[in-house]
């Protein structure tokens, strides 16, 4: 089914380095309408959700562009700028830089349909809605803990941190410098608790290896390499344990954060007619049950009943979730100065060397 | 009854009017306060949004600091809170240092126009959108640096107007509704009013048509003057009635007499065939006739007479005028010689000329058939009182007829010659010009006249 982009397509559409892009041709006979998303989801991940689309409206070409969600915000400024076209619809997890980019008025407001039944904490004015329910989550090996203690809170992980030694070099997080969503997920966790400056001060103690994606990270706790994984986005980890036993999940029972990955119509779209249908799809009851069951995105709408029946700890209790809502106070975070003063505090504590990017 | 149909179509009734100027009075209240409501819902609404905008302004400037000789701003969280209590306004803000750069935010913030002071909240458009926004100067006075940090906050105006719009929305609409509940109390106070209104015209519907006695219906004080004034109108229609109907009846009564006796001897003339006594009768009926017709003539100025009491317009009028016009009306119709004794100034009065004229001639006229020549007209001006007279050398009135001036002209007795008749239309003149009937005896005869109040010095 799915067919990789001419290069020559590719060519066309000026997008930036190392973007790929897939186009999915219309099932019926011809094309009527061209969407075209530009996202930060891997398109594997979506795939599921844009076929059913697809197959509701056999006449609808999509153009699925995945870019880093950096790429996705300048690429989509730049654009709202010259008010030129670049895509009808964006989705990205970088939900503070999809904010800003709806707040700088680069979006459209939506019908009705396309907002109903969201949670105010998953809508921002008629524009900007989340799609997802992700939860940030602790993954760890599971032939380490075997016959240990798994930390169910972030009390419990910086007790583990401060007593083992095992974990020296064994710990990951993101590289919030280039992880859109793990800046987004460190600056809430420090909003949220005053656990956030010790548990920064043991994961530099213990040298914390820091990475800019989800999957490297759970690729080195399901091999050992790693023991423990902090703040992953829990639709990876969730997807890829059902294939691999190899690690295990904690929703930290403190507080867990949730992420909807945010989406608004550009300003210059097309088809927002289209975009809007797709959007109301995916929070569809179909759309949901897509989302929840193939590919563990989860929804804003019926997320935390999902989760808590996914969630094999039992520990899913709501009272402990806190979505992240889109208000403007998620600005703060992309303030420059605020940026270059909590960047700092998080380099104090962990020195650049042991960033493990490059070490693929 | 069409009269009356026509009459109701072309006057609308107070009701209507009154509704319909307090419908006007209504809508304009309402304008009025659509006008009022907007601005007061505006001022609230800004007030309570401006607040915010100062609230974040102010806790961003608390945040401001100098380490190592380098301004520093860090963003609080909760001031970015209290701007989302505005649900779904944008935001904007700009922190310009001490060098004049922006620091961090939106650079192309504006500030307010013109420099209007440190602290300003201003009305502006960015990025294609009205926005309201807060400029806060904060000073610096640190041992290595000084200088000011400027701190601009800005809001879209879509909650805030949002909000105006539903204050002085619900404002209108009880203003509305209470109106409209005015104006149907209104109308039901003007229906409970207006019954009175409704009672008189049925007791003077259902009144017998030459019942003219006066209207008694319990009435307000306002429809009390109404029907006053009604009653007024009423007693002159009805005492002008009578007064017809008396004339007439007199009237009748004065010519039929003299009338039969005329024809009686006319008859009597018929059968007479001795010259010398038909001669005689010829003489006698034309003395009758000629009593006949000074009857008619009294009769009919008594008329007139009666009927410019009530009508005529009063003017000022000089008496020597009168005296004169008299005698040269009295000598065109008898050889009677008349002398005018008249002052050297204007005697004015207030009166109707052409009464005051026939009740001269009618003194004239007596005179003339009673009294003894020469006949002169006096006119005189005393101490607020202003007379004309007539004078004769006669004897003057019998006893018996001066008793009777003043009464209505009687039925009984009183012959073609007689100056009853011309007396009683003197006593009505002089009654409607709140005159005096005065008599007088004298070496030079005998005087009677009217005494009137002098209007004038």
């Amino acid at each position: 089914m799915r067919r990789l982009a001419p290069l020559l397509l590719a060519a066309v559409i000026a997008s930036p380095a190392g973007a790929a892009e897939t186009r999915m041709p219309p099932r019926g006979e011809e094309s009527q309408a061209h969407l075209v998303i530009e996202s930060t989801t891997d398109f594997v991940i979506f795939e599921p959700i844009l076929l059913a689309f697809q197959r509701q409206n056999p006449g609808v070409t999509i153009t699925y562009r995945e870019l880093t969600t950096n790429e996705v915000a300048d690429d989509v400024a730049a654009a709202c700028e010259e008010d030129r076209f670049i895509a009808d619809l964006v989705i990205s997890s970088s939900i503070d830089q999809q904010l800003k980019l709806v707040n700088d008025g680069c979006a459209l407001p939506l019908g009705a349909e396309a907002r109903a039944g969201l949670p105010d904490w998953a809508r921002w004015r008629e524009e900007l809605v989340g799609l997802t329910f992700e939860p940030a989550v602790t993954v760890y090996n599971r032939a380490y803990f075997e016959n240990r203690r798994v930390p169910e809170s972030r009390f419990e992980l910086i007790d583990l941190l401060r007593e083992s030694q095992d974990f020296v070099g064994k710990v990951g997080t993101y590289d919030i410098e280039s992880s859109g969503v793990g800046y987004l997920f460190a600056f809430q966790d420090a909003l949220q608790a005053s656990t956030w400056g010790r548990l920064v001060e043991s994961l530099g103690r213990n040298r914390a290896r820091l990475f800019c994606c989800t999957a490297d990270i759970l690729d080195r706790v399901a091999d050992g390499r790693l023991l423990i994984g902090y703040n992953v986005l829990g639709s990876y980890a969730l997807q890829r344990i059902e294939s691999d036993e190899r690690f295990g999940i904690v929703l930290p029972d403190d507080y867990t954060l949730v992420l909807a990955r945010a989406a608004f119509v550009a300003k210059a779209a097309r088809q927002l007619e289209l975009a809007e249908n797709f959007i109301a799809f995916m929070l569809s009851a179909e759309g949901r049950d897509i989302l929840s069951s193939e590919i563990r995105l989860l929804s804003p709408i019926d997320g935390p009943e999902r989760l808590a029946a996914l969630a094999a700890s039992g520990s899913a209790d709501p009272q402990t979730l806190r979505p992240i809502a889109m208000t403007p106070a998620l600005l703060v975070g992309l303030d420059r100065a605020k940026r270059e003063i909590f960047l700092e505090q998080w380099r104090a504590a962990l020195p650049a060397g042991s960033v493990a990017a490059g070490e693929e | 009854m069409t009269a009356l149909a026509a009459d109701t179509a072309r006057g609308q009734s107070i009701a209507f009017r009154l509704g319909v100027a307090m419908v006007l009075i209504l809508v304009l209240v309402v304008l009025a306060s659509v006008v009022a409501a907007t601005r007061f819902g505006q001022a609230a609404s800004d007030e309570t949004f401006d607040r915010l905008l100062r609230g974040a302004a102010l806790q961003i400037a608390e945040r401001v600091s100098v380490t190592d000789g380098r301004v520093r701003v860090d963003l609080p969280v909760s001031a970015f809170e209290l701007l989302s209590l505005a649900r779904s306004d944008r935001v904007f803000y700009r922190v310009i240092g001490p060098d004049g750069h922006t620091m961090t935010g939106y650079e192309d913030l504006p500030l307010p126009p013109g420099n209007a002071g440190s602290d300003a909240i201003y009305d502006a458009r960015y990025k294609d959108t009205a926005i309201r926004a807060v400029k806060l100067t904060r000073l610096l006075a640190e041992r290595s640096m000084s200088g000011q940090v400027i701190i601009v906050v800005a809001q879209t105006t879509r909650e805030r107007t949002g909000l105006a719009a539903s204050i002085a929305t619900n404002a209108v609409l009880i203003i509305a509704a209470a109106g409209v509940l005015l104006l149907f109390l209104a109308l039901l106070v003007l229906r409970v009013a207006l019954r009175p209104l409704a009672r008189v015209e049925r007791a003077i519907l259902e009144r017998e048509a030459n019942d003219l006695s006066p209207i008694d219906v319990p009435a307000p004080e306002e429809v009390a003057v109404l029907v006053a004034a009604i009653n007024r109108f009423m007693g002159r229609l009805e005492s002008r009635i009578e007064a017809m109907q008396n004339f007439v009846a007199d009237a009748a009564h004065q010519i039929r007499t003299p009338i039969t006796a005329l024809r009686a001897q006319a008859q009597l003339a018929l059968e007479e065939k001795d010259p010398e006594r038909l001669n005689r009768l010829h003489r006698r009926l034309y003395a009758r006739s000629v009593g006949l017709g000074r009857l008619a003539d009294q009769l009919l100025s008594h008329a007139l007479i009666a009927h410019r009491a009530d009508t005529a317009a009063r003017e000022m009028i000089d008496l020597r005028r009168v005296a004169l016009e008299a005698e040269r009306e009295t000598r065109a119709a008898s050889a009677q010689a008349i002398t005018v004794e008249l002052p050297d100034e204007e005697v004015w009065v207030e009166g109707d000329p052409v009464s005051l004229r026939e009740a001269v001639k009618n003194l004239l006229n007596n005179a003339a058939k009673h009294g003894g020549a020469p006949i002169t007209i006096l006119v005189e001006r005393h101490d607020g009182w202003a007379s004309i007279m007539v004078r004769d050398h006669g004897s003057g009135i019998p006893e018996a007829l001066a008793a009777r001036i003043g009464e209505r002209f009687t039925s009984d007795g009183i012959s073609p010659d007689s100056a009853g008749l011309g007396l009683s239309i003197v006593a009505s003149v002089a009654a409607t010009h709140g005159a005096r009937l005065a008599r007088r005896t004298g070496e030079n005869g005998f005087a009677i006249g009217l005494e009137i109040p002098v209007t004038r010095p």
